[in-house]
């Protein structure tokens, strides 16, 4: 059995104490192991990737037990995909937080940023739902950390707010998991997918609830409308780097919701059908609106780009909640897009900040290296909003096409596209007030002229436009892996088999009796 | 037995909500706390309610499933570590403000009023 598959959850669980204990009075050892973990976490991620990409799942069998018996780590195309694109955006969130300075502005960075990314790996690879809920919290307890990093009575607040409701939504994961496990008696999700099929029509009230309420708490973390009241706040309160780090943590509920609602909760499972088609199309198409509304009502910045990152949600959920192969496909795609465009926009919206009194959207002095951080705001907005050449723009017509064959194909049409024009419009007003009506703002006198962001901060964010321009040279092969990837969501099958199949101890309890 | 179960979970839940709404960080934790107490004991009877059963599989036919007694050690101490954290922050934020209210400050000169979206 390979051992690889650990290793993206392994590798930050070790370094992180490491850096606590061994380097927590020294920034330069903790930066250079946090960069170091992070690198090898690519390379990890990278083969795992390659070792999936033929179409190849591997099991991991965590202490040699069989599947319904004990935890089951499962890497497939969609779980690889996921923890390469989080291992790629840690090291430029990383590169960025060091160049920044941020990760020096309170104690303990590295060490929870290594902890969320341990996380996040855990969430994206387990193959079973108590153990996704254990991912959750432990990705959670490092964002509340990270989230109040650098502290500030503003930060603290919005901190008391995400970490309340992320407390309701975790106990709301718990009744789902208590009312599925009463239902079905397993949480291996292998197993559920064979066990719910079995329910018969006329005694599927509990596992009913349990799926509508396991769907909610994967919408409060995806963010989606009427469940996104936590996000603006803490997203815009949250250091620029962890909020950008965060942008993952939306796509985390996607994920889930992706995984659970193919194979557990499949479309052809009659006793929850009708449930993405019915409630979450409509309330994604509510928050892709509301998002992207919030762009353009947003008075600071920072609101600005939270609230694109709630739009851009809602446009993942759309794709998703239609449920068929291609839209799947368009999301997954989308959301490689979506989840680089968010990080960069935040990074670069914090570097507006350095410059600048707040974050107001008012007119005020140029900040100092405006030309160049006004040149990536561009591409990051041209990105978001999903304007030609850049890929949210193909991310867009591959959901728009794939919404045509859709009961609700006008809806989806006309929402998407009035969104997409009202997200333009609040980003080109956002950028023209910073960056062209500054220069005709007279420079105080008495000003302190703030140094220009450090060469490191620049890399990070051009490293993360590079790879935004990579996935839209490239849109051909990524489209054709994500189509493939959603092939084998729909075809769950050989995942079954080997989960339940793959022998172990105590694969065969009735023999043994 | 079951009626007193689902009862105490019930009015578990209900007072947890309510402290919840209140949006003072004191009552809101406590209501958290309330909740959390209130999904241990459902994760609890999610196995069935057996009494002086064996919690392994026997020839008997009756016995004590004894995952959900595992996933509620989980919750405990998840649960009980989270509260801590969240305590931890509240009175950062209290000792911080001065004010312990959860939701956003109603103040029309900050640009925060316009986000109440």
């Amino acid at each position: 059995m390979t051992h690889w598959i650990i290793l993206p959850v392994i590798l930050p669980a070790i370094l992180a104490p490491f850096i606590v204990l061994a380097a927590r009075y020294h920034i330069g050892i903790q930066r250079v192991f946090s960069i170091a973990g992070v690198l090898a976490l690519i390379v990890v991620a990278a083969g795992l990737a390659w070792q999936a990409s033929d179409g190849t799942i591997t099991l991991y069998q965590l202490g040699d037990w069989a599947a319904p018996f004990g935890i089951v780590l499962v890497a497939d195309r969609l779980s690889t995909m996921m923890v390469l694109l989080t291992s790629v955006l840690g090291l430029f969130v990383l590169l960025y937080a060091i160049g920044s300075g941020w990760d020096d502005r309170g104690r303990h960075f590295h060490a929870l940023f290594q902890f969320q990314l341990m996380g996040i790996m855990g969430a994206f690879l387990t193959g079973d739902l108590f153990n996704l809920f254990v991912f959750f919290e432990v990705l959670l307890i490092a964002s509340y950390g990270l989230m109040i990093h650098a502290g500030g009575n503003v930060r603290l607040r919005a901190g008391v707010q995400y970490v309340l409701f992320n407390l309701l939504g975790s106990t709301l994961f718990l009744f789902a998991l208590g009312a599925i496990y009463a239902e079905t008696g397993t949480l291996n999700m292998a197993d559920l997918a064979g066990r719910v099929s079995l329910i018969s029509e006329d005694a599927s009230v509990g596992i009913r609830i349990a799926s509508v309420m396991l769907l909610m708490v994967f919408a409060i973390k995806a963010a989606v409308v009427p469940l996104h009241f936590w996000l603006p706040s803490s997203y815009a309160e949250a250091p620029a780097p962890v909020a950008a780090l965060f942008a993952i943590m939306t796509k985390v509920g996607a994920y889930a919701i992706i995984r659970v609602y193919t194979l557990v909760f499949g479309p052809d499972v009659a006793v929850t059908e009708g449930l993405h088609g019915l409630w979450l199309l409509p309330a994604a198409l509510v928050s892709l609106a509301i998002g992207m509304v919030g762009v353009l009502a947003a008075r600071k910045l920072d609101r600005l780009v939270a609230f694109s990152v709630i739009g851009s949600m809602g446009m993942v959920m759309v794709a998703i909640s239609m449920f068929t192969a291609d839209s799947i496909a368009a999301a997954l795609y989308y959301m490689v897009h979506s989840t680089l465009a968010a990080a960069a926009l935040f990074l670069i919206s914090d570097m507006v900040r350095a410059g600048r009194l707040n974050l107001n959207l008012t007119a005020m002095p140029i900040i100092s290296g405006a030309a160049l951080t006004s040149a990536l705001f561009f591409a990051a907005a041209i990105a978001m909003t999903g304007l030609p050449p850049l890929s949210g723009f193909i991310g867009k017509l591959l959901i728009l096409d794939a919404a045509l064959d859709t009961p609700l194909a006008t809806w989806i049409w006309v929402i998407i596209l009035c969104s997409s024009l009202i997200s333009i419009v609040g980003f080109a007003r956002a950028g023209s007030t910073l960056f062209w009506k500054a220069k005709s703002v007279p420079i105080p006198e008495d000003r302190l002229i703030e140094p220009a962001p450090a060469v490191l901060s620049y890399v990070a964010v051009s490293g993360l436009l590079a790879l935004l321009v990579a996935h839209t040279v490239l849109a051909g092969p990524i489209y054709a892996y994500t189509q493939a990837t959603s092939a084998q969501l729909f075809a769950p099958a050989p995942y079954l088999e080997k989960v339940l199949e793959t022998p172990g101890k105590l694969s065969k309890p009735k023999e043994g009796q | 037995m079951e009626l007193l179960v689902a009862s105490a979970i019930g009015i578990l839940t209900a007072a947890g909500l309510y402290l919840v709404m209140r949006l003072r960080t004191f009552p809101v934790i406590m209501g958290i706390s309330l909740l959390t107490y209130a999904v241990n004991v459902f994760l609890f009877a999610s196995g069935r309610l057996t009494v002086g059963a064996p919690p392994i599989l026997t020839d008997a036919t009756t016995y004590a499933d004894p995952l959900p007694q595992a996933l509620v050690l989980t919750a405990i101490v998840i649960s009980f570590g989270m509260t801590a954290v969240v305590v931890m922050i509240a009175l950062g934020a209290y000792l911080g403000a001065d004010d312990d209210s959860v939701n956003d400050p109603v103040d029309p000169a900050d640009t925060k009023a316009g986000d109440a979206s």
